[in-house]
């Protein structure tokens, strides 16, 4: 972190001394899925300030959800003759041609936030969180905060059969395997809605004597959390003490639920890939040191105890 | 009087069957499910969050069995209802009242609906179509209205309408209660109703008759933009902001099918409102079951989908006269036959 910094001011400085034209600037291609939701919106201004921070020419492209749009990107970089790309790739499949052409062009291509199938050496590393990860911090706040005593949790999915719900499930269960005090009795998908959240929620609530028979519950994401928080409000109990709600992403909304202590914890799963990115390409470049094909990504748990009205601040501006 | 309530009944009968059925089935599986106890002043249990959660649709459905008794289809009405909420959050979160806000939004839905009636009524292009832009194109203006973000609001006059309660009723249920009544009165005590089915089954022979077609038409789609509208505030009030991305996602899909089930033919002509509300909370007790029955989520749709099958398959014409062929004493079989006449 201190070398980032150093190396940060260093740039500027270079920037500076050398105005914004110098040759020495790093000029960094971004292939952008899109704007689809708020945690996308935040990881595009994130980026652009991280860049911004270390003095880098960042050109931005937004796909607009279509691949083509992205590979005519990376095209049209590896043509500018950029020094390296980072593409936040919207499919899976069908990047190897693409990315080959970058490689001959020996311009270093690293994803952001998902993964691709193709040979990894097309492409120097991937910043990625870990989802089941993520889950599995979740799962351990619960565990700890409720230290043995017996509680009955229920579970809002995301939607059926996506990996982020798949994968935070089986963090959380991980989690809580072992620790025979804490049972998940419902768990249904709540579609990553608040709207959904909020129905899902009331039906546990009628299903479980009111909301008696639930100590806790444990959210996939933040919105469908909001949306049940409101339903535990409206069926007459107190969210955050009467249940313990723990949910997952760190979007604004759920720290102003914390700092009005109807939200316990939640899991950030954070926007700022670039960093990362931009310190792994830092460092390649002086010394052409290859990372690993993975930086994971900080999966940071805020709790009620964390000021939530100032990460709530800082995260306003972002764009979520 | 008597003989209009017979009537009724009759035409409501496989809808009343069928959520009784429903109704049954659940409490079977989950006992609490017909408790109904007062809390805080309103009436609390799963029956009242049938008739709650349902709100949106039974809303769009009243709107949409207009529009498909002159035999059109709105698509746009989840793409409306995503307009709506994010134009009323944007509204109500920039200062102004709530009168003024209710005012714009519903004048926002209208004019949607507007521009649908124009598209097929004059430019003469099919519904499915021309309902179909909008569809697509509302969700990306709801998108810009709320620059991407949920837009959430404070104001308690608003909040009000999703959450509050009058006469011991949700607000949402006092609000579909009061519009279906309305409308159903505005089109069975006029000749509207009348006009309506007679653009469905030939819209060229009533315009030659004199009748008013393209005007009817656009306000057929201007009352589907209403409810549409109606049921967006509903939506965005009730989870306090409003989701462009989510709003009445796929909720068009829902309205049609609480036509069907309410067993107004997608062809146009004879329609009922009452069938379509009671088609539409027979969809939404069938989600509510699913929930509480505490099946895992993945057999969530293929339940809801056999069910409808099932109501549907009962209410196919082929089934019933052989179903009254074989089972229904002649008498009854008789009244059927000039029911279909």
């Amino acid at each position: 972190m201190k070398f980032a910094k150093a190396l940060a001011s260093a740039t500027i400085l270079a920037a500076c001394t050398f105005g914004s034209a110098s040759a020495a600037d790093l000029v960094v291609g971004f292939s952008q899925i899109g704007s689809e939701s708020g945690w996308r919106a935040a990881e595009t201004t994130l980026t652009k300030q991280q860049a911004e921070q270390r003095g880098i020419d960042l050109k931005f492209a937004d796909a607009q959800q279509k691949q083509e749009n992205q590979i005519k990107a990376i095209r049209s970089f590896i043509a500018q003759g950029v020094n390296a790309i980072l593409v936040a790739p919207v499919v899976a499949t069908g990047w190897d041609e693409v990315l080959q052409e970058a490689k001959d062009a020996e311009i270093p291509v690293i994803l952001l936030d998902r993964t691709v199938d193709a040979s990894d050496d097309l492409y120097l590393t991937a910043v990625t969180s870990d989802l089941v990860h993520e889950g599995n911090v979740a799962g351990k706040w619960l565990a700890d905060t409720v230290a043995g005593k017996p509680c009955n949790v229920v579970e809002l999915q995301g939607t059926t059969g996506s990996s982020p719900a798949i994968d935070r499930k089986k963090g959380f269960e991980q989690a809580l395997s072992g620790h025979d005090n804490l049972k998940i009795i419902r768990s249904q998908t709540g579609d990553f809605t608040r709207t959904k959240g909020k129905e899902v929620m009331e039906s546990f609530l009628k299903a479980e004597g009111g909301g008696k028979n639930i100590c806790a519950l444990y959210a996939h994401n933040d919105d469908m959390a909001v949306g049940a928080i409101q339903a535990i409000k409206e069926a007459g109990l107190k969210p955050g003490t009467d249940i313990l709600v723990v949910s997952i992403d760190a979007v604004p909304d759920i720290f102003q639920a914390m700092a009005a202590g109807e939200a316990n914890a939640t899991v950030e799963l954070t926007p700022n890939m670039a960093g990362p990115a931009f310190d792994a390409l830092a460092a390649y470049l002086k010394d052409k040191k290859a990372p690993g094909k993975w930086i994971q990504t900080e999966s940071k748990l805020y709790t009620q105890a964390d000021d939530p009205m100032k990460v709530y601040e800082e995260k306003k501006g972002l764009g979520y | 009087m008597t003989s209009i309530l017979r009537t009724y009944l009759a035409r409501l009968l496989p809808q009343l069957i069928a959520l009784a059925a429903i109704l049954i089935a659940i409490s079977m599986t989950f006992p609490g499910f017909l408790n109904l106890e007062i809390q805080n002043g309103r009436l609390y249990g799963s029956l009242i969050d049938i008739l709650n959660r349902g709100a949106p649709v039974v809303l769009l459905a009243i709107g949409m069995t207009v529009v498909i008794a002159t035999k059109g289809i709105d698509l746009s009405v989840g793409a409306v209802m995503a307009i709506c909420g994010a134009v009323a959050a944007s509204f109500i979160t920039s200062g102004h009242s709530l009168l003024e806000t209710l005012f714009v939004t519903i004048a926002v839905g209208i004019l949607c609906g507007v521009w649908n009636g124009i598209l097929v009524a004059v430019l003469d292009i099919q519904p499915i179509i021309a309902t179909l832009v909008l569809m697509v194109a509302g969700r990306g203006i709801a998108q810009l209205v709320t620059e991407g973000a949920i837009l959430t609001f404070n104001d308690p006059g608003l909040i009000f309408i999703g959450s509050g309660s009058f006469a011991g009723l949700p607000m949402p249920v006092v609000v579909w209660l009061v519009f279906g009544i309305l409308v159903a009165l505005l089109v069975r005590q006029s000749a509207l109703g009348m006009l309506i089915e007679a653009i469905g089954v030939n819209r060229q022979a009533s315009t030659l008759s004199g009748v008013l077609t393209p005007v009817l038409l656009i306000a057929a789609y201007m009352l589907s933009g209403l409810s549409a509208a109606i049921a967006g505030i509903i939506a965005a009030a009730d989870i306090r902001g409003a989701d462009a991305n989510n709003a009445g996602l796929w909720l068009e899909l829902d309205a049609i099918l609480a036509v069907v089930v309410g067993g107004t033919s997608l062809l146009g002509g004879r329609f009922s409102i009452a069938a379509s509300v009671l088609g539409a909370i027979i969809i939404q007790a069938i989600n509510t079951g699913i929930l509480l029955s505490g099946f895992p989520p993945e057999f969530n749709l293929i339940i809801k989908a056999a069910i409808i099958v099932f109501i549907l398959v009962l209410q196919s014409p082929r089934f019933r006269t052989a179903f009254a062929f074989l089972a229904v004493p002649r008498r009854a079989a008789k009244t059927t036959e000039q029911e279909a006449k």
